[in-house]
């Protein structure tokens, strides 16, 4: 049993919480194979997706996970919402709980929202996302994938690549790998390493051939492409010669090292198509993972609730 | 009115007064201190020249010391009164033990002209309950483009000058501030954050800021405006007053300066000695504040600053916000503290800590930023104004926001348990009872 109606982050999780998140989402994974891939379990419940940041594929996957589990789903994007009209945070959450709604999936570009709404709202708070903080339901996706791989994360060898400082994947991923006993790598320029990240356990490297040395598991992240006017790379270019990985680097890695991306790519700026597309790639098996964990996710929150 | 306060402790540095006594008050002036130290108490009692008729005020108890001074109060208006008014914030002060307050210019309109000076001293007059001094703009409209009229409204009552809530960005003008106010002997107060590398920061930047995700404020932002400043009065020798000092490279950078003869004074405020950016675990609002709370070591630093006499005195920076401005995402929610009602109770864990000596604490809130601000308040000497605060060092309570005469209930204090409270304050003639 989850101990709290809300999944705010992975910092918050215990170890035997996750692996029951885990546990769950593989009797989805089944599910989804079948021919009829609806279940009953959360029938007359609503999910709101609430939204300020534009996304498709996390908003996409936790909508068809509501779905599958019978649940009604509303979306509420910034575009179309009365936020753009000045309404406040809180005045947004009070609404969506006056309509009724259970579950309120959040994204939002300012870390802390979920746990500012899950203060204001008695409904279970599920983030997807809140600034640089934590994107839970992406790390328990990826950890998902990896058991599905390697069967233990226990003794594995993690690399993150990228934009660490901005990345809510990152840190989310980061407390997940740890706490099930894995080492975590982190790969990125100094100006995108978040302070004190060593605090964490993990090890910081600025050279990718060094910090890819016998990993198990590759994960590379997306560049926000304005990082280049901030001042915080000379230029993409340079960025991919230095980071850019590429399938010759990919040769220093273990020879069963998967290759994860949580999405969208920039083809050319992080990755070459060439791993991408290769044969170590498991990155469309990420996506369909990450609707059987969201179902899990969802389910699990129903049962704490009840 | 006449008051006497008898039977508590008094405590005035200014004129070397440590001892049980009583004080005699005619006319919102302080007519007589007999202090009776234990050792040379003669006669029992000790008012017997005191006249009848007058109202008396026991003290047993407590301690009577002179109303604390706070160099750096916004008290929001003119411009944003829902936030806090000279009525509301002075009140608060009152309540506090503050018997005077200096307050920032970052109203709107800016207070960079005599107009704006006036209104707030004719208001503060009419509605305050203490005295007020406003600081005026460095520059105009807080621009940082040219000096704002220094001499004009020190005639009309402004005794300090700062851009506060944003740094002078422009080093030649910051040099020309230190120079031209020389010519009235007044403090330049100095915001330092070098606003390049503190952009979009909302807390301090280290592992806290890390694992919550926000965006980090550098101890560097502040120690690059610090050192650029002391460089520019050591080359000026103007004077220079460093606001809200949080880190410990700050400190250490006052404390050269200081031993090489630069002619700088410093505060740090409560918060910067009583919190740690750990305290943001969990995203509360009320704990945003510029510059940030910052680590374990910072707090030893300032405590160290305030003990060696680095750190001069201690301020509020009290910054009340209308809940509207807290109650929002934390990377959107306003900076600020609203500080001045629980500023004496932190201080005195300083004393219980044994940072500081209850000498010392007065020195620090009440005779030295007086003696910065060079006005006429901060001694219980016979023919000063009768601005008194008459504290129960011993009496716990918990902190209550809801409570805070102050419009801000904006403090990160919220539900801890301090002591001292204070009973009566005795400012601009009148007696006010808090319990």
């Amino acid at each position: 049993m989850l101990n709290s109606k809300d999944l705010l982050g992975i910092k918050e999780l215990s170890p035997e919480e996750i692996y029951q998140i885990l546990d769950t989402a593989s009797g989805f994974r089944d599910v989804l194979k079948r021919d009829i891939k609806k279940v009953p379990p959360l029938r007359g419940k609503t999910v709101v997706n609430l939204f300020f940041e534009p996304s498709t594929r996390t908003r996409t996957s936790f909508e068809l996970a509501a779905k599958r589990l019978s649940a009604d789903v509303v979306n509420f994007s910034v575009a179309t919402s009365s936020v753009t009209k000045g309404e406040t945070l809180k005045d947004t959450a009070l609404t969506i709980k006056a309509l009724g709604a259970d579950f309120v999936v959040i994204r939002h570009s300012s870390a802390g929202v979920p746990h500012f709404l899950s203060r204001v709202l008695d409904l279970s708070i599920i983030n997807a996302g809140d600034g640089s903080n934590e994107h839970p339901t992406q790390a328990l996706l990826d950890l998902f994938t990896v058991l599905s791989h390697k069967k233990k994360i226990k003794g594995l060898t993690v690399a993150i690549i990228g934009d660490i400082v901005h990345s809510r994947v990152a840190r989310s991923c980061i407390y997940a790998f740890t706490k099930l006993g894995a080492h975590v790598r982190v790969i990125c320029p100094p100006t995108l390493t978040p302070p004190e990240i060593t605090n964490l356990g993990t090890t910081v490297f600025h050279n990718m051939e060094k910090g890819l040395a016998n990993a198990d598991v590759i994960m590379t992240l997306r560049l926000q492409l304005e990082r280049q006017s901030k001042g915080f790379l000379p230029s993409l270019e340079e960025y991919f010669y230095l980071y850019g990985l590429t399938a010759e680097r990919m040769k220093v890695a273990k020879e069963d090292a998967i290759v994860m991306h949580p999405g969208p790519m920039n083809r050319g700026v992080e990755i070459e198509s060439e791993v991408a597309d290769g044969p170590q790639s498991v990155i469309l098996e990420q996506v369909t993972n990450g609707l059987a964990v969201r179902m899990a996710v969802l389910y699990l929150l129903a049962g704490v609730r009840k | 009115m006449n008051i006497l306060i008898k039977n508590g402790r008094i405590i005035d540095p200014s004129n070397n007064i440590d001892g049980k006594g009583d004080i005699l008050i005619e006319d919102g002036k302080i007519k007589e201190v007999r202090s009776r130290k234990p050792e040379v108490r003669k006669s029992k009692g000790g008012m017997g020249g005191f006249v009848s008729g007058i109202q008396t005020i026991d003290a047993t108890g407590c301690i009577v010391i002179p109303g604390l001074v706070d160099m750096h109060t916004h008290l929001r208006e003119p411009g944003y009164e829902y936030k806090e008014t000279i009525r509301t914030g002075t009140r608060a002060a009152a309540r506090g033990g503050f018997t005077t307050v200096c307050c920032m210019p970052n109203t709107n309109p800016v207070n960079d002209t005599i107009t704006v000076t006036e209104f707030i001293v004719e208001k503060a007059l009419k509605e305050g309950s203490c005295t007020v001094y406003p600081i005026g703009a460095i520059t105009k409209g807080q621009k940082n483009e040219e000096l704002a009229e220094i001499e004009a409204l020190k005639r009309a009552g402004c005794t300090a000058f700062s851009d506060d809530g944003k740094p002078v960005t422009n080093s030649l003008i910051m040099r020309r501030a230190l120079e031209y106010s020389k010519i009235f002997d007044v403090p330049v107060i100095s915001h330092c954050e070098d606003i390049y590398l503190s952009e979009g920061g909302v807390m301090n930047e280290g592992f806290v800021s890390t694992i919550l995700g926000l965006k980090g404020i550098p101890k560097a932002a502040e120690e690059i405006m610090v050192a650029r400043d002391l460089a520019l009065c050591r080359l000026t020798g103007g004077r220079l007053h460093i606001a809200h000092v949080s880190t410990g490279g700050s400190v250490e950078l006052i404390r050269e300066a200081k031993a090489c003869g630069i002619n700088v004074t410093a505060e740090t405020c409560p918060h910067y000695f009583s919190l740690t950016d750990e305290s943001l675990i969990g995203y509360d609002t009320n704990l945003k504040v510029n510059p940030p709370v910052r680590t374990e070591k910072d707090v030893a630093a300032v405590k160290q600053g305030l003990k060696d006499g680095t750190i001069d005195i201690i301020a509020t920076d009290h910054a009340p916000h209308h809940m509207d401005d807290k109650t929002k995402e934390f990377d959107a929610a306003a900076f600020g503290i609203s500080g001045l009602e629980t500023a004496f109770s932190l201080g005195l864990q300083l004393v219980g800590q044994g940072v500081l000596d209850l000498k010392q604490l007065i020195m620090k809130m009440s005779v030295v930023p007086a003696e910065i601000m060079r006005v006429p308040k901060g001694a219980l000497s016979p023919g000063s104004d009768a601005d008194i605060a008459i504290i129960n060092p011993d009496k716990a309570y918990v902190v209550d926001p809801s409570g805070f005469l102050s419009k801000g209930k904006n403090s990160p204090f919220k539900g801890w348990a301090l002591k001292g409270t204070v009973e009566k304050t005795v400012s601009m003639g009148r007696i006010y009872e808090w319990t």
